[in-house]
């Protein structure tokens, strides 16, 4: 076991297992997709405040959650690659950035299309809109810093500091923000004794969200087996996999 | 010649910035500039309504204060990346967190304490009563040197970079937020008579939470990107 995840930090064997791993996981993923849209549009109920218009809800809280969980897997990678200097880590770290920023930001514009008949207008300065709002800068600063950083490991491990920065920062952020002002509808789904929701509605929400989660998976091991490939074109095993598909 | 001991490194590189400061004054005064300016832009471009004015004034004058500290943090690095003294400072044997502290104290000197000398003034050009000129005073001691601590771990990321600058904002203002949000609305609590007590205790525990995390992370930005 210890000597898999010790073959997988190897660059080259991480380009041949995640070269395995992918079809599966995209096939994954479409079935989940496919299952949660049919139960999000079709089985599940109309919201007897909200009409039809709470389906959204299938897009924007699996994207929300995830917006925060892949900052937490940047982190997590950055701390793995500044301690073990394992350029894998630092890899999956930055790969994380762009798809990240990328959820945030599906996760704002689908509040702001629900919240227009819901709150009257696209926007409102709601606590937890702000939050997503300054994660989005957040993501946007990482990358920022990481491509203005010359030197491909510096960058990484620039960006790691600045991750891990930013986690100590997040929940100082977002509860200065909660505490600043609040409109936004209470959790429904985390109170997990009682979920104050619909059966026929949690079961599409949860299966949006592995849906969501093995989507990233699926797209982070691509974005890493490119980076992967950029970094060690000069190694010997590059070189062997360029002339066979030549 | 003894070599100098933690307590006296951190003393001179103090003295040292303070005297390199003061030699350039004029580039001092800048920041401060700004900070005025800025402020009195506000009501040229929203009226002069003094209820108005007394509403917003908080929030001006916060705002002004995190873009005159964003404006002055380029220099805590840069002469000293420049003219390579700031490697001499990563090779120095004492703890190089210690010396950042010392770093981002002589910056907050330079660049932060002057903007409670002239933060009275900016008090009453936009009406704010005497209670609320005094908590914005306490609000601006408590919350500079989280900017301080906070910027210096941006500057530190970026200071090698060419195009630092405009990165800088973006890496720095969005962890400003929560001061912003703490020290503003302290200010207008106690504009309305309301207490302010929770959130001078929370900027004080930001400025606790920043002194013995930032020093750390500002120490290994430098080294990463000195590297």
């Amino acid at each position: 076991m210890l000597r898999f995840f010790h073959q997988l930090a190897s660059p080259r064997h991480f380009y041949r297992i995640s070269g395995k791993l992918i079809p599966w996981l995209a096939l994954a993923c479409l079935v989940f997709t496919l299952t949660g849209v049919y139960q999000g549009l079709v089985v599940a109920p109309t919201d007897y405040q909200q009409g039809d218009s709470y389906r959204i809800m299938f897009i924007h809280v699996p994207a929300a959650w995830m917006s925060l969980f892949i900052y937490m897997v940047m982190a997590a990678a950055g701390v793995i690659g500044l301690v073990w200097h394992i350029k894998l880590a630092e890899i999956v770290a930055i790969s994380s950035a762009h798809i990240g920023a990328s959820f945030t930001f599906l996760a704002l514009i689908t509040g702001s299309i629900w919240g227009k008949p819901m709150w009257g207008t696209w926007w409102v300065w709601d606590a937890r809109l702000t939050s997503e709002l300054i994660l989005l800068f957040l993501y946007l600063g990482v990358i920022a810093l990481y491509n203005a950083v010359e030197d491909r490991r510096t960058a990484a491990r620039a960006t790691s500091i600045l991750a891990l920065v930013g986690v100590v920062n997040i929940p100082i952020i977002h509860y200065s923000v909660e505490w600043w002002n609040t409109l936004h509808q209470g959790p429904t789904v985390t109170k997990f004794d009682a979920p104050s929701i619909d059966l026929r509605m949690l079961i599409p929400l949860l299966l949006m969200a592995v849906a969501f989660k093995i989507f990233y998976a699926v797209v982070l091991l691509l974005r890493a087996r490119v980076e992967v490939l950029q970094r060690e074109r000069n190694s010997a095993w590059v070189q062997e996999l360029v002339k066979e598909h030549e | 010649m003894k070599p100098a001991t933690l307590p006296q490194a951190f003393a001179i590189l103090l003295r040292r910035d303070l005297t390199l400061a003061y030699r350039r004054r004029s580039e001092m005064i800048n920041p401060l500039l700004f900070f005025v300016l800025v402020t009195a832009l506000f009501p040229l471009g929203i009226g002069a309504d003094p209820e108005l004015l007394r509403n917003i004034g908080p929030g001006i004058i916060w705002v002004a204060a995190l873009l005159a500290s964003l404006l002055s943090l380029e220099t805590v690095f840069r002469s000293d990346f420049d003219d390579g003294s700031l490697e001499q400072l990563l090779l120095s044997p004492h703890p190089l967190s210690v010396l950042m502290i010392a770093k981002v104290l002589a910056h907050w000197l330079i660049t932060g304490l002057p903007l409670l000398v002239v933060a009275p003034l900016l008090a009453v050009l936009l009406n704010l009563s005497g209670d609320a000129t005094a908590t914005l005073l306490i609000t601006l001691a408590l919350g500079t040197p989280v900017l301080s601590l906070i910027g210096a771990i941006g500057v530190a990321l970026t200071v090698g970079l060419r195009k630092g600058g405009t990165i800088l904002s973006l890496l720095v203002l969005p962890l400003y937020v929560p001061v912003l949000i703490f020290a503003a609305s302290a200010v207008a609590n106690s504009d309305a008579g309301l207490p302010v007590n929770a959130h001078l205790s929370l900027l004080a525990a930001l400025l606790v939470l920043s002194i013995s995390l930032s020093p750390a992370a500002t120490a290994a930005s430098l080294r990463i990107s000195m590297s």
